[in-house]
């Protein structure tokens, strides 16, 4: 987000400001004040609990990099990691382009109820996420949800959402029904900022509604496209709601170390480790921060189109 | 700067959908495909409401997406808001706490610094800037154990404040107010309020606060989703029941259904997951055009 929005920010910073003295802190400052308190102090905190390890011998010791070796030599770690990777690669393909077709449909003005639409789309992103995993947790179930009904009506086992191989999709399935309808949206505002007076000339050098999207809409969206990516990225690699709410259901497919966010929950809450939890929650941060800005960075060069 | 336009656009909405007259020829296959979308969204909350007025031996056995039995939600109701000595309501004026104190106050906060970011220079704004923007990006559970120690040690963990005081930071918040603020407040009028003698402070809350009213609602409404809707925080902070938001109740009620001593509360679970959507849905939907238009607003840059 931050690294998207930053094109924005030199215009800004010189945009006539009026004072060049201290007052301007009587308006930041509690602002500031909170965020040192809940953001700056956790993170040093973190970073300096991730150079120490509680040992039976000589109690709290720097060792230094040492938790960052074994990170990269745990399996479990890496096993989650590649988890989120491949949901990252999958999911989030498949619910921007959902959303992408959604938002063109909805520009097209060739739509029935078209605000219908967009209202009702846009609906499961205010049902809180434990609610939409719990929800559709029974759902997949055989006992009373829709699934099982279905599968009595072919009386086989035709849909396995809780097998091992369909795991994964299903909880994709649970966050592109929650965000589909809010990247839709997020594309449909980008799309109405489209002057019209360039649909009047593409018009005029008749263009058809499919050369109209390729060339005039696709690209507009472009910057809406990299922002709803790097917010993706975010929640991907964050992934940790649905399958700890799923994981009492089927405690034998989704383990304590199923996310890297699992992972370091259980490793902090479960096992009291919460110098090598720390460090693993650096690398998920970093590592996701340099995934944004690589994103970034490919979706605002200009000549790669 | 161009990048509240949308935001004022799409409040006029309604003049805006009739453009490109030529294309205005409705088409059903279009429509056709949209209603595939539809149905996938809203389908997961019809099988909700449905299921969610079935008795528990109902539940089982009975076709999910058609009623069965008789008609029990208003005892559903009646059964999940009195359970447990009334644990439900508890956990909603928890949830209403969170929200109104943590939205709130972010909301407060964001708008004064988002003000005073676009309205002021002063000695490491862009400090401020650079590390507040940067914050977006920091995946909140990372913060999560560090900050879960810090109020161990500062004896704040099972308290409301464990929950409260994570909930004033809104990095998003503070973006949304000062990209709205630079073009919502003319400079000019700042400088007019001076001459007249006016204070700062008093300017802010006089004039400022009404122009950057409808940025202040949509951060406002964010905040409330992401208060609402937050699992993780209260998750790690609280293990006192009492102190529980509804979110973490729920999956309580949940989870009551496994394990030793099981004593599953499906309709309860299915009841309280709606009571916990209905008012959210509905703030949602009476203030629509604001998030419309902040959703623009946070989204497009050009």
């Amino acid at each position: 987000m931050s690294v998207a929005l930053s094109t924005g920010q030199p215009t800004a910073l010189s945009s006539k400001p009026t004072k060049k003295n201290w007052t301007g802190w009587i308006f930041v400052g509690p602002f500031i004040a909170v965020f040192v308190v809940v953001f700056i102090v956790p993170v040093a905190y973190s970073i300096y609990l991730s150079f120490y390890r509680d040992q039976l011998i000589g109690g709290n010791a720097f060792v230094g990099l040492a938790n960052y070796q074994q990170a990269l030599g745990d399996e479990k770690f890496w096993a989650a990691l590649w988890r989120v990777a491949l949901f990252f690669v999958v999911q989030v393909p498949v619910m921007l382009v959902l959303a992408l077709v959604a938002a063109l449909a909805l520009d097209s003005a060739r739509l029935h109820a078209s605000s219908f639409f967009r209202i009702a789309l846009f609906l499961p992103y205010a049902v809180p996420g434990v609610v939409a995993a719990m929800m559709w947790g029974f759902i997949y179930g055989d006992r009373f949800g829709l699934v099982g009904n279905i599968n009595d009506l072919f009386g086989s086992t035709v849909l396995e959402p809780y097998a091992q191989q369909w795991l994964l999709a299903s909880i994709g399935n649970i966050n592109t029904w929650e965000f589909m309808g809010y990247n839709m949206l997020i594309f449909y505002a980008a799309l109405r900022v489209i002057p019209l007076d360039i649909y009047e000339a593409a018009e005029l050098d008749g263009a058809g509604a499919f050369r109209v999207i390729t060339s005039i809409k696709l690209p507009a969206l472009r910057p809406a496209i990299v922002v709803a990516t790097i917010f993706s990225v975010i929640g991907s690699f964050q992934l940790f709601n649905e399958p700890n709410i799923l994981r009492p259901l089927i405690p034998s497919s989704i383990s304590t170390s199923f996310t890297p966010n699992m992972y370091a929950y259980n490793l902090s809450f479960q096992g009291q480790q919460y110098n090598y939890a720390a460090t693993i929650a650096i690398i998920m941060g970093v590592l996701t921060a340099v995934i944004a800005y690589a994103v970034q960075l490919r979706g605002s060069r200009k000549d790669d189109r | 700067m161009t990048a509240i336009r949308p935001a004022r656009r799409s409040l006029r909405q309604p003049k805006l959908d009739n453009r490109r007259p030529d294309q205005k020829r409705k088409s059903t296959l279009l429509t056709i495909v949209m209603g595939v979308f539809l149905i996938y969204s809203i389908l997961p909350l019809v099988w909700l409401i449905i299921n969610a007025s079935k008795t528990q031996p109902n539940l089982f056995g009975s076709f999910g997406l058609w009623f069965s039995g008789p008609f029990a939600l208003f005892e559903n109701i009646g059964l999940t808001l009195t359970y447990n000595n009334g644990i439900f309501i508890q956990w909603f004026g928890n949830t209403l706490l969170y929200v109104v104190v943590g939205a709130g106050g972010a909301t407060l906060l964001a708008t004064a610094a988002g003000y005073g970011l676009a309205k002021f220079n002063f000695p490491g704004k862009r400090a401020v800037f650079a590390v507040v923007l940067g914050a977006i990006a920091v995946p909140g559970t990372a913060l999560a154990v560090p900050t879960f120690l810090l109020f161990s040690q500062a004896g704040l963990t099972n308290t409301v404040w464990a929950i409260i005081i994570p909930s004033l930071i809104s990095p998003f918040g503070l973006y949304l107010v000062w990209v709205y603020a630079i073009d919502a407040v003319p400079t000019e009028l700042l400088e007019a309020a001076r001459m007249d003698g006016s204070s700062e402070l008093r300017t802010f809350f006089t004039i400022s606060l009404r122009l950057l009213a409808p940025g202040i609602v949509t951060v406002l409404l964010f905040a409330i989703v992401a208060t609402w809707n937050n699992y993780f925080l209260p998750l790690i902070m609280l293990s006192d029941p009492t102190l529980y938001p509804l979110t973490l109740g729920l999956n309580q009620w949940n989870a009551q259904a496994t394990g030793a001593g099981a004593d599953p509360i499906f309709n309860l679970v299915l009841t309280g997951a709606l009571l916990t959507i209905v008012p959210i849905v509905i703030i949602f939907l009476v203030l629509q055009r604001y998030w419309q238009s902040g959703l623009g607003a946070g989204s497009v840059k050009q």
